[in-house]
């Protein structure tokens, strides 16, 4: 089992023509992705070649809905630039796709709030999950890639891994790589992001494959804060946390958009401090919380 | 991208927000001129990003044209919480009848917009929202709907606005919506409003933050950018193209991933405090590559920051192996060689991931007297610290 993606998920992938796209479209069929379209305004009916990879070749089509109805697509991947990102995400929702995943960084943020907004009250309201912008993806390890995690980190495994981070997804899937994973998702590091950390921790909760979570937060905005009161609450199985960000100064961007401390909010102290508040470990280090989290494994 | 109070009000202007006209100058003489021009008292005010100008001697009011030259000159060169002030808005003074608050901002939590407004302007409105948050309504606004002007007159009635000032307010608040979305801000503040003794409606003070990722679409907001308050180190890197943020420490901090580099300086730092508080000089995300272009252009502005003593490169090869970013690191050093640059500090190199045995063997194999391998994150981090705390001489 996992969250949110699995063997079975029919992945298409927008600006899959683009040198981003056909780039990780390549490494997601390496790692088993059942990819069944891209999707290109304007250049429907093309095919791309991935024999390279010892697949098939892909279809293009113009629209979401038009991949869709040919493939039985479930989820989407979106590589397109910023100035499209927009356009491609409320086409997605409009087809009532289930998963988008936008990877793209640098979306403005009036844009990521308009999309948010239409997949909650539009017409096909509450159909489309909505991971990211500026996110790594999804990955469950040994059956599906969504996104640009590289595949061979980590194996199947018991640990369900929620960050906002890129690289410090890829450093704890490696320092945990032989325990392996069931899922793990890249949420993004962008102020306004569709699914949160509550919404992973939830999710791995009643994941009956996954033991025990690792969550990983940064400076900025109070996600970490609200997921220790959820976790407070609603997660009965282990948590681990790791927060980057103590030495960031006030008012500068680290990086990440949503990275910021304003004035006294935002600071790793007090996301380390309200987890720790509702007895989730947090470790000092990468390394440490990749300890942690060992430890409890272990000792299920 | 936070603005000057006089680039906030322009586009307050721009969208027919009503401010009082003003003009921005950078020397008594011209303060004199701007005065004499808009005739009678005039109010000078500190341009800087700072709150609490007022209470620092930053903004003063002058009967004409000569006082204004005085108070300019007074307040020209000042310090304000850091801040030097090195520009005057002279803008026509007004009369008071009454002050109010009024804000458009992006509401993180709730993934939306918001609106604030309360009759207790003119004062800091985290300190209302403290004492009096009955005082400060906050109402949230559909992204989608926008604000009418029956939504911004609901807006001021739970602001507790009177109920004359409302109904010109509302138009204010309209217009200003119409700014916060054209722009693509965060952030549009004004406080205080004020309401005239002629009934006028005024934005006598603003605040914009604009979203940096929304550049492509408003090339007329490069005029912002406030170069002078910028670090000379952070210029030069924004120059490359470089994600860098200037501390003040002397582990200088090279690293791929915005999350993985922000762990890194937290990690140098807990590893410094045992070598008399050593600290991180810098945040540098040169990006999930690591090529050694990007490489050597990050090494190239850590190693110009003279408080640097050692330096600390921490990537994680995911996407990119680390052969790759193993030889990116030494094309690096050699493409800063062939720059005329000469490499004297320590660089400390932590290497993990994808192909990690074959990009440690190249490092071994090519032996540069600068470059130091540790196997793990919080080792390499004890390693530079050291090095910085001995003058690389360990």
């Amino acid at each position: 089992m996992s969250i949110f993606l699995n063997e079975k998920s029919r992945v298409i992938v927008s600006g899959m023509t683009g040198s981003e796209g056909s780039k990780h479209t390549r490494r997601m069929l390496g790692a088993g992705t059942q990819i069944v379209g891209g999707v290109t305004p304007g250049k429907g009916g093309q095919s791309v070649d991935f024999s390279d990879v010892g697949a098939s070749a892909i279809p293009v089509f113009d629209s979401v809905a038009q991949a869709m109805a040919e493939t039985g697509a479930d989820v989407t991947v979106v590589f397109v630039p910023p100035k499209f990102a927009k356009a491609a995400v409320l086409e997605a929702i409009d087809a009532g796709i289930g998963l988008c995943v936008v990877i793209t960084e640098g979306i403005p943020v009036h844009d990521t709030i308009a999309f948010w907004t239409h997949a909650q009250q539009g017409l096909r309201a509450g159909q489309t999950r909505i991971i990211g912008p500026n996110c790594p993806g999804l990955i469950t390890p040994g059956a599906s890639n969504a996104g640009i995690i590289p595949p061979d980190i980590a194996s199947s495994g018991p640990i369900g891994l929620v960050s906002k981070s890129g690289t410090l997804t890829y450093q704890m899937m490696y320092e945990l790589g032989d325990l392996g994973f069931s899922s793990c998702v890249g949420i993004g590091g962008d102020p306004v992001i569709g699914t949160t950390h509550i919404d992973c921790l939830a999710a791995f909760e009643a994941d009956p494959d996954t033991a025990a979570m690792v969550m990983i937060g940064e400076i900025g905005g109070d996600a970490e804060e609200r997921a220790a009161a959820y976790i407070a609450e609603h997660v009965a199985k282990p948590v681990v946390a790791y927060v980057a960000g103590f030495t960031a100064p006030e008012g500068k961007t680290m990086g990440h958009a949503g990275a910021i401390i304003s004035g006294s909010a935002g600071t790793a102290q007090a996301k380390k401090e309200a987890l720790e508040a509702v007895g989730v470990k947090v470790g000092k280090t990468p390394s440490e919380t990749a300890r942690l989290m060992r430890e409890i494994v272990e000792s299920l | 991208m936070d603005l000057f109070e006089y680039q906030a009000k322009e586009l307050f202007a721009a969208h027919g927000v009503p401010v009082l006209p003003g003009v921005v100058v950078t020397t008594p003489e011209q303060a004199r001129d701007a005065a004499a021009e808009l005739g009678g008292a005039v109010v000078v005010k500190a341009q800087v990003k700072a709150g609490g100008r007022g209470k620092a001697g930053g903004v003063k009011l002058a009967q004409n044209a000569d006082e204004a030259y005085q108070k300019a000159q007074a307040i020209l060169g000042m310090d304000i919480k850091g801040h030097t002030v090195h520009r005057v808005l002279v803008t026509q003074a007004s009369d008071i009848e009454s002050e109010y608050y009024f804000s458009f901002l992006l509401d993180r939590t709730n993934r939306t917009f918001l609106a604030m407004a309360s009759a207790e302007g003119g004062v800091e409105i985290e300190q209302v929202a403290v004492e009096n948050p009955d005082a400060l309504a906050k109402v949230p606004v559909n992204p989608i709907d926008g604000v009418d002007l029956e939504l911004a007159k609901d807006i001021l009635t739970q602001g507790k606005f009177p109920l004359e000032v409302i109904e010109p307010a509302a138009h204010a608040v309209v217009k200003l919506w119409a700014a916060f979305l054209a722009e693509d801000a965060t952030l549009m503040e004004i406080n205080p409003l004020v309401k005239t003794p002629a009934g006028d409606i005024v934005a006598l003070d603003g605040k914009v933050t604009l979203d940096a990722n929304a550049a492509f679409r408003h090339p007329d907001h490069e005029r912002f950018a406030d170069s002078d308050a910028v670090d000379p180190l952070e210029r030069a890197a924004k120059e490359k193209n470089l994600n860098y943020v200037k501390l003040d420490g002397e582990v200088g901090i090279i690293g791929n991933g915005a999350g993985l580099v922000m762990s890194t300086l937290d990690v140098v730092a807990y590893a410094g405090e045992s070598f008399g508080g050593v600290k991180p000089a810098n945040f540098l995300d040169i990006g999930g590559g690591a090529n050694a272009t990007v490489m050597a252009n990050g090494l190239e502005v850590i190693l110009s920051d003279a408080s640097v003593r050692s330096v600390f490169v921490n990537v994680f090869g995911g996407i990119t192996a680390c052969d790759q970013v193993a030889h990116g690191i030494l094309q690096a050093l050699q493409l800063m060689e062939q720059r005329g640059e000469t490499v004297t500090k320590p660089l400390v190199v932590r290497l993990d991931g994808n192909n990690v045995e074959v990009g440690r063997k190249i490092l071994d194999a090519a032996r540069h007297p600068l470059v130091e391998q540790v196997a793990t994150m919080d080792g390499a981090a004890q390693r530079a610290a050291e090095l910085a705390a001995t003058g690389g001489r360990a």
